[in-house]
């Protein structure tokens, strides 16, 4: 009885992943790692510890493991630069909007990576997540 | 016993030393300085003695002539942006520190009895008596206000000539002035509006109060971001190191591998003098060409130099994204006859290499003669990073920023990751 609860578990993460992922949290890490490759790395580093005072790393931060909304309205919407606050530390450059340049898809993949790379381990987002702030904020 | 002497001593020391001018912030003895075994490499017969650690983000720094050592932070240590460093007994490493001023910045200059120090936005200057290193932190005056501050590359780098001028860099808070900043595919605006305040080196009053833009010349235009500047005394003129436009290969990928995207454009070093024009944003130093092109955002493709013929040249030229942040132009006795009045570079090592591997990390010395590059760049000190290659930029363990010269013709070099400061030296 007790391994049938686990189980179950598992089976039902691996349903609700399969339901909103195309080829699930796997598959959707590998697609979201080109996508930083392409578009993140230069700035955020290959192993996402950023640049001091610079760029702001993605290992364990609120930033990046905290709400997915307002992670993904910074993909979406870029920054300024300065807004980012790490235990007091400031980071600079401007962050570029992606709305123009991303799907939904690459957005969510890309945040599902990030937010399963690097040390961190977070919930996926969905292209339905993204979408679904994409229209909000027009 | 002995430690409770010792520190007794220390405090003592510290007292006497900062009685008049600067409140407190930490006494320690030398035994916590020597705990920090930080190996930098240098040339044979070079050694260094590491200063103080820990002082956070300690940008630029200079000497007073009584030895004393002021670095400017980046980020307030106990409430100060300005830390003293007083070694009482001669070993090389300080004795007693405090700090004053309450400001972030990266400036920090001495000259004709006044330290000058910026903010990212003001300078200020204060009384200094250089036979004590004693500062009246109440004679703090203003000098210049209002400068661009918008976040990126917003260091107001100091230097100062020998005819009661101030010259203060206000680098451009944009990577090519495109319309949309860093956004792949935005074109560039042309005129670029960014000139009128900010991309070059501004000449202010060395003692005039409240200055700003209407009160500043423009003494050089189209510099992107220069944080290295020195004035140089053998030929009266000022130097400055250019930071490099990014993204080629991100943007470019059709006109630059990836491996030329991290090796271009060249940190330029140039020789300014007034009305100079260095040409960012409409040019780039192309180390593959070895030629002053027209940008890609301006309809540059590798080739057309167009409006990039008339603009000022480089002196020397270097890898791309190595960021050089300090210029130092050599004028002691204490190093070999082939380092005076040549050039030391500190390049603080950047980030758009990647995934190349990063590099700079280091301190470079260019021979000079008669104001001029005579032979090749060489890298002097290494080994801040403490990677060899392959490693991210925020892994480093020191970044090197800022260069100064002691009165006894040391050179004084400073780390802004943790803030540790070496005093190097020569002996046969």
């Amino acid at each position: 009885m007790k391994k049938v609860i686990p189980a179950t578990i598992i089976f039902i993460i691996a349903t609700s992943f399969a339901l909103q992922q195309p080829g699930g949290a796997k598959a959707a890490i590998a697609r979201g790692k080109t996508v930083y490759e392409n578009v993140c790395l230069a700035c955020h580093q290959p192993d996402g510890s950023g640049v001091p005072n610079m760029n702001p790393p993605l290992i364990k931060t609120k930033w990046v493991l905290g709400d997915k909304k307002a992670l993904t309205k910074i993909v979406l919407k870029g920054l300024q630069g300065g807004e980012i606050d790490i235990n007091g530390d400031k980071f600079h450059n401007p962050m570029p909007p992606q709305e123009s340049t991303l799907t939904d898809q690459e957005i969510a993949d890309v945040l599902t990576y990030v937010r399963n790379s690097f040390g961190n381990k977070a919930s996926m987002v969905t292209a339905a997540e993204v979408k679904a702030l994409r229209a909000k904020l027009k | 016993m002995k430690n409770t002497l010792f520190l007794a001593c220390s405090l003592a020391i510290a007292a006497t030393a900062f009685g008049s001018d600067s409140t407190k912030v930490k006494t320690h003895s030398t035994a916590e300085v020597t705990r920090d075994a930080a190996a930098i490499t240098l040339p044979t017969g070079f050694r260094s003695v590491v200063v103080a650690t820990d002082l956070g983000r300690a940008r630029h720094l200079t000497v007073a002539a009584n030895g004393d050592i002021f670095v400017k932070l980046e980020k307030l240590k106990d409430g100060k942006g300005i830390i003293r460093l007083h070694d009482a007994n001669g070993d090389g490493k300080a004795d007693a520190t405090s700090g004053f001023g309450n400001y972030v910045g990266t400036g920090i200059c001495i000259k004709n009895g006044y330290l000058y120090a910026s903010s990212n936005s003001d300078v200020y200057r204060y009384k200094i008596d250089e036979k004590t290193g004693t500062v009246d932190i109440g004679s703090e005056q203003k000098i210049v206000t209002g400068l661009v501050d918008n976040n990126q590359h917003n260091s107001k780098s100091l230097a100062l000539d020998n005819d009661g001028n101030i010259y203060v860099n206000i680098g451009a808070p944009s990577n090519c002035c495109q319309v949309n900043d860093r956004v792949k595919g935005s074109p560039g605006q042309d005129p670029c509006p960014i000139l009128e305040k900010a991309g070059g080196i501004w000449q202010f009053k060395a003692d005039k109060l409240n200055q700003s833009y209407a009160e500043g010349v423009r003494y050089a235009t189209g510099l992107r971001n220069v944080v290295g500047l020195d004035w140089n005394n053998e030929v009266n003129e000022l130097y400055v190191m250019q930071h490099g436009r990014d993204m080629l290969f991100q943007f470019y990928p059709e006109l630059f591998t990836q491996k030329e995207g991290a090796e271009n454009p060249a940190e330029e070093l140039f020789r300014i003098k007034k009305g100079a024009d260095c040409g960012w944003p409409y040019c780039y130093y192309d180390n593959g060409k070895q030629e002053k092109l027209l940008n890609p955002e301006y309809g540059g493709d590798r080739k057309k130099v167009d409006r990039c013929a008339d603009k000022t040249k480089s002196i020397v030229q270097f890898p791309g994204h190595l960021a050089p942040n300090g210029l130092l132009f050599y004028t002691g006795n204490q190093f070999p006859a082939k380092y005076r009045n040549g050039a030391f570079i500190a390049f603080h090592g950047s980030w758009n290499r990647a995934p190349e591997p990063q590099a700079g990390f280091f301190v470079v010395f260019v021979p000079f003669k008669d104001g001029m590059p005579s032979g090749k760049w060489e890298v002097f000190a290494d080994g801040f990073s403490g990677f060899t290659s392959g490693a991210s930029t925020g892994q480093a363990k020191y970044r090197p920023c800022g260069l100064a010269q002691a009165p006894d013709g040391s050179l004084v070099i400073s780390d802004d990751n943790n803030g540790t400061i070496w005093k190097v030296s020569y002996s046969k």
